[in-house]
C-alpha cells in the first residue's frame, strides 16, 4: 500500500496492480489473464451492474490493462470521490465471484475476439508480435504467446476456469496499491484499511521463471495485407533492471529511435533504402528483448536493410558510441523520468510507476535509482552491451511480405503459423 | 472466497461529494511589434516547460490540387536551419532533451517544443529559428515528398484511415475539408519547391500566430526571450479570399471493398456545427448521451448488449467551420448492417421517440464536469486548452465557465440541440469492409443503392 501526496491539481489516482499476466498462462489456455481483466469491468456482488457507471459519473477516467507481468487497473477521480474508487476496487477485489456468470463470461468473450480481429488480423502487420514471441521463446516458455490470446483457446475458455483464476491471482497478497494526488496521508490510508483489510490475504505465488536462449539465427517469413514488406529483427536480452538493460535501453535509441539515429540517417536519410527504422527494448521480468524494424521503401530488398542494419551494429559493438550520443542520451532519459512525474494516474503516471517498482522489486522508492541507472552509462558499458547481445546468429530475422510475394523475404526463411 | 468481516457499507455506494469549483491558471497576454501574441501561464509540478506555437493555418488552407501543401510545409521546418541539415537540428533538439511535435489541423498548425526548464531559453530561441528561418532545401523537400508517398501507400493498408479518408471527400466533397491533412498521391506527385515557400510566405506570419508558454518561467522572462528570438519576423499577412463552394449531396450508402477484411471499419455522419454555436455546451452533453462516453447509448448497444464490436463512438468534430458529426465503430464483419441499423435507429431516437432523460443527462453532465479538473493537470495540456482559445476566439472564462453551464442544461436543452443538429435524413454510411451490400439485410436498410467507391479511387 503506497501513498503519495501531491496537491497541485484537485485529483487522485487509485492504482492497483495484480501480479498477474500472460505469462502465468498455460499453452491451450493462453489470452486468460487479458480476458479476465475485461471480467473485472462486470460487476461484483455488491454492485452487480457495469464498473463505469458510477466511476463515470462521479467524474472518474478509469482502464486496466494486462501484459506479459502484470495486469493493472487504475481510477484518476475528483478528490472528493476517493471513497467511490476505493469502494469499487475493494469490492471486486473481495467479492467477484457472486457476479461473474456464463452469460457476462460468453459476452467478454465475443469482445475480446472483436478486440483480437480489430488490433490484429485487421491491422497491418498486426501478426508481427505473435510470430516474433512465438519464434523468440520455445513453446512451452510463458513467453512465447501474447497476452490476447489464441482464437481457440479463447474459443474453449470457461467460466470455472476465470473463477478459478480469480481465487488464485486476485487477493491482496498478490496486489500493490498506489495512491498518488490530492489527499491527506492519514485519512486515506484509513480509508485504505476499512475496504481491503477485511479481504482474506491469499497464498503468495511463488514467481514463474524459465530461461531462453537462441543459439543460431532464425529466419522466418509471414504473408499480410501490406503494401511494402517490413524486415524484423530481435535479439534476446538480460531481464528488466538487470545489468545491461539500460545499456541497451540507450544502445537501441542511439541505434533507431528519431532522427538522430544512426539507423535513421542510414536507411531513411542518406541512403533512402528504408521508409522508416525503428526499435525498442521490450523489459520483462523473466527475460527481455529488443527488436527493431524498417519497411523497404519501393525498389529496394529487406536483404539491404539487414545488411546495412548488421554494419551499423558491429560499428557500434566494435567502436562505441561517440560523447555526444552519450550525453544525448542521458539528458534524454532524464526528461523521460520527469515526463512520468507529470501526472498521478493514467498508464506511465506516478501512481503507476509506484506499483511497478514495489511489484517488480519490491522497492516502490527506487525512482532515483533507476534514472541513477541511465546516469552510469558509460561508452565502455553500452560498447560492451552492445557487442554481447546484439549480434548475428543469435537472431530472430523475420520478413513480413506482401500475400503472394515470398520472394521479397529473407532467403532461407520458413513460414511461420499464427493461430 | 468469503471474506470475513467489513467495515464498511457494502449496501450501497458512496455519496457523490461536492466537487471543488474549478479555474483555469491566469493567463497572462503580450503582442510583440510585429503582432506575434505571447500568451503564458506558470505551472511549476515538473521542471519542465512547454512552448507551443499555434499557427492559425491547416489542411483547409491547402489550395486545390495541391492537398497536403500546409502539412508537408510544416514538416519542412525541422529539416533544416540555415546552415544546419535536417539531422544537426535534432541533434541540437536531443542534447535539450526537447521533443518536436507538429500537428496539421483543418484550421491550424501547431507546432510543441517541450523541454527541461533549464534549456527553456535555448528551446524558446530553436524554436524561432525553425519557424522563421527554415532552410526549405529542395533536396530535402523531395525526400519528405516520398516519405509522405510512401505513408500514403501504407495508408492503404489501415481500414480506419481509409475510412476516414473517403468520409472526409462524400461529406465536404471539393470543400476545405474534404481531404485530410497529407493529401492525396496525385497532389504530392505535382507539387514543387516553388509551391511550399509560397504556400510558408502565405501562411505563416506573426499576426495570426500565438505563442503560448506554460512552465516555471515568469510572463516578463518569456516574453523578453520572445521578443529576441521572434523580434525581427516581419512576415505579413495576404488575406487570400476563401472560394465559396457548395457541399455535396452524397449517396446514403458507400462501400469501399476490402476483401477478406475480417471486421468492417465503420463511419455514420454528416456535416455538423461550426465551434462558434452558441448551443455548444448542449450538443458536448447530448453527444456524450448518444456516444461521446462508455455508458453511452451506442456503445452500451453495440458493444455491452450485442458484443459486436471493441468499442463505438461519436463525435461533434468542433472546427472554425462546420465540421463534422461523425460514429466510427470497427464491427464484426457479420454484424455490419445490424450495426448500422442500431446506430441510426440510436441516432434518430434520441432526437424525438426516446429524448434524453434526467438520469442519462446527470451522467453525461456528470463525466464532463466531475472530473474537468484532469484535463488541466500537466504542463502540455494547459498549453493545448490554452492555444484553443486562441484557435476559436473564446475569452479566458471559457475554462472556468464550462462547468457551470454545462451543469445549468436540462433535459430539454440537450434533446433540443439533438433534434436540431443530427439528421437521420441526411447520414451518410460509409462501410469499408468485405460485405455483400445488395443483400437483403443492406436492403432492408432503405438506404438506395449502394455507392462503390474502389480502395484505389481514394
Amino acid at each position: 500500500m503506497l501513498l503519495h501526496e501531491s496537491h497541485g491539481c484537485p485529483i487522485v489516482a487509485v492504482n492497483i496492480w495484480y501480479h498477474v499476466g500472460s505469462k502465468n498462462e498455460r499453452p491451450g489456455h493462453t489470452g486468460f489473464a487479458h480476458l479476465f481483466e475485461h471480467l473485472m469491468f462486470e460487476g461484483s456482488e455488491h454492485h452487480d451492474r457495469g464498473f463505469f457507471q458510477p466511476l463515470q459519473a462521479a467524474g472518474a477516467s478509469l482502464n486496466g490493462s494486462t501484459n506479459a507481468d502484470r495486469t493493472n487497473y487504475w481510477e484518476v477521480v475528483p478528490a472528493s470521490a476517493l471513497d467511490l474508487a476505493l469502494w469499487m476496487e475493494s469490492d471486486r477485489m473481495g467479492y467477484l465471484l457472486p457476479a461473474l456468470t456464463g452469460q457476462k463470461f460468453a459476452n467478454q468473450r465475443d469482445v475480446v475476439l472483436n478486440e483480437r480481429r480489430q488490433n490484429y488480423e485487421n491491422r497491418p502487420y498486426g501478426l508481427a508480435s505473435m510470430a516474433m514471441l512465438a519464434t523468440l521463446y520455445p513453446d512451452d516458455h510463458p513467453y512465447h504467446w501474447t497476452t490476447i490470446g489464441e482464437i481457440a483457446d479463447l474459443q474453449a475458455a470457461q467460466v470455472e476456469e476465470a473463477h478459478d483464476f480469480f481465487r488464485r491471482y486476485y487477493h491482496p497478497a498478490n496486489a500493490s496499491i498506489a495512491l498518488a494526488g490530492d489527499f491527506e496521508s492519514e485519512t486515506a490510508l484509513a480509508l485504505v484499511r476499512s475496504y481491503f483489510e477485511g479481504i482474506p490475504a491469499g497464498p503468495r505465488l511463488d514467481p514463474v521463471k524459465r530461461t531462453a536462449t537462441i543459439e543460431s539465427d532464425r529466419r522466418i517469413y509471414l504473408e499480410d495485407r501490406v503494401e511494402l514488406p517490413r524486415l524484423y529483427l530481435a535479439w534476446l536480452t538480460p531481464a528488466m533492471y538487470a545489468d545491461g538493460d539500460a545499456d541497451l535501453d540507450l544502445a537501441t535509441d542511439l541505434l533507431a529511435n528519431g532522427k538522430t539515429s544512426r539507423l535513421y540517417r542510414r536507411l531513411v536519410y542518406d541512403e533512402r533504402i528504408a521508409t522508416d527504422v525503428s526499435a525498442s527494448q521490450s523489459s520483462r521480468e523473466m527475460s527481455s528483448f529488443v527488436q527493431m524494424s524498417a519497411t523497404a521503401a519501393p525498389g529496394h530488398t529487406l536483404a539491404e536493410i539487414d545488411r546495412a542494419i548488421s554494419e551499423e551494429i558491429d560499428a557500434l559493438a566494435n567502436g562505441g558510441p561517440t560523447d555526444d550520443e552519450i550525453e544525448r542520451g542521458r539528458v534524454q532519459a532524464e526528461t523521460q523520468f520527469m515526463r512520468r512525474l507529470q501526472t498521478v494516474g493514467g498508464f506511465g503516471g506516478k501512481s503507476d510507476q509506484l506499483n511497478a517498482y514495489n511489484t517488480f522489486l519490491g522497492r516502490p522508492d527506487y525512482f532515483t535509482e533507476d534514472l541513477g541507472r541511465y546516469e552510469r552509462v558509460t561508452k565502455s558499458s553500452l560498447q560492451q552491451a552492445s557487442a554481447r547481445y546484439l549480434h548475428d546468429g543469435h537472431r530472430v530475422v523475420m520478413s513480413i511480405v506482401p500475400r503472394g510475394r515470398l520472394d521479397l523475404a529473407i532467403a532461407d526463411s520458413s513460414a511461420v503459423a499464427v493461430s | 472466497m468469503n471474506p470475513a468481516s467489513t467495515t464498511v457499507d457494502r449496501s450501497t455506494l458512496p455519496a457523490l461529494r461536492a466537487v471543488p469549483r474549478f479555474a483555469l491558471p491566469a493567463v497572462t497576454k503580450s503582442t510583440l511589434g510585429n503582432g506575434l501574441k505571447v500568451w503564458t501561464a506558470q505551472h511549476a509540478m515538473v521542471p519542465m516547460t512547454g512552448l507551443l506555437l499555434l499557427v492559425r493555418s491547416g489542411s483547409s488552407s491547402d489550395p486545390a490540387g495541391r492537398e497536403g501543401l500546409a502539412a508537408i510545409t510544416a514538416d519542412m521546418l525541422d529539416e533544416g536551419v540555415g546552415s544546419l541539415s535536417a539531422i544537426e537540428v535534432h541533434q541540437e533538439l536531443a542534447r535539450m532533451g526537447a521533443q518536436l511535435d507538429t500537428d496539421v489541423g483543418a484550421d491550424a498548425t501547431l507546432i510543441g517544443l517541450t523541454s527541461l526548464s533549464r534549456f527553456t531559453g535555448r528551446a524558446l530561441a530553436f524554436l524561432a529559428d525553425l519557424v522563421v528561418r527554415p532552410a526549405l532545401r529542395e533536396d530535402d523537400f523531395l525526400r519528405v515528398r516520398q516519405q509522405r508517398l510512401h505513408r500514403l501507400m501504407q495508408l492503404r493498408d489501415l481500414p480506419g484511415a481509409t475510412a476516414d479518408r473517403a468520409f472526409a471527400k462524400l461529406l465536404y466533397g471539393n470543400t476545405p475539408y474534404g481531404h485530410t491533412a497529407l493529401g492525396n498521391e496525385r497532389s504530392l506527385g505535382a507539387m514543387t519547391m516553388d509551391d511550399v515557400r509560397a504556400f510558408y510566405q502565405r501562411a505563416i506570419h506573426p499576426e495570426d500566430t500565438t505563442l503560448v508558454a506554460v512552465g516555471d518561467g515568469d510572463h516578463d522572462t518569456i516574453r523578453s526571450l520572445a521578443e529576441h528570438a521572434f523580434g525581427g519576423w516581419s512576415a505579413s499577412r495576404d488575406v487570400v479570399e476563401a472560394p465559396v463552394d457548395v457541399l455535396p449531396q452524397p449517396p446514403r450508402l458507400n462501400i469501399v471493398p476490402r476483401p477478406g477484411a475480417a471486421q468492417s471499419e465503420l463511419r455514420i455522419g454528416h456535416v455538423g456545427v461550426a465551434r462558434s454555436t452558441a448551443d455548444y455546451h448542449a450538443i458536448v452533453a447530448a453527444n456524450m448521451v448518444l456516444g461521446g462516453q462508455f455508458v453511452s447509448r451506442i456503445n452500451l448497444n453495440l458493444r455491452a448488449d450485442k458484443g459486436i464490436t471493441y468499442g463505438a463512438r461519436t463525435a461533434f468534430e468542433f472546427r472554425r467551420s462546420a465540421g463534422p458529426f461523425v460514429l466510427s465503430a470497427s464491427v464484426d464483419k457479420a454484424a455490419t448492417a445490424v450495426a448500422i441499423s442500431e446506430s441510426m435507429k440510436e441516432i434518430a431516437d434520441i432526437r424525438d421517440r426516446r429524448p434524453v432523460t434526467a438520469d442519462e443527462l446527470a451522467i453525461g453532465v456528470a463525466a464532463l464536469t466531475r472530473g474537468y479538473a484532469k484535463n488541466f493537470e500537466t504542463f502540455d495540456q494547459l498549453a493545448r486548452a490554452i492555444a484553443q482559445l486562441s484557435l476559436f476566439d473564446l475569452p479566458d472564462s471559457f475554462y472556468s465557465e464550462f462547468v457551470p453551464r454545462v451543469e445549468a442544461l436540462t433535459p430539454d436543452d440537450v434533446s433540443r440541440a439533438a433534434a436540431r443538429y443530427l439528421d437521420p435524413s441526411r447520414l451518410t454510411t460509409l462501410v469499408v469492409g468485405d460485405v455483400d451490400a445488395t443483400s437483403q439485410e443492406f436492403g432492408r436498410l432503405n438506404l438506395g443503392a449502394p455507392n462503390l467507391v474502389p480502395a484505389d479511387s481514394i
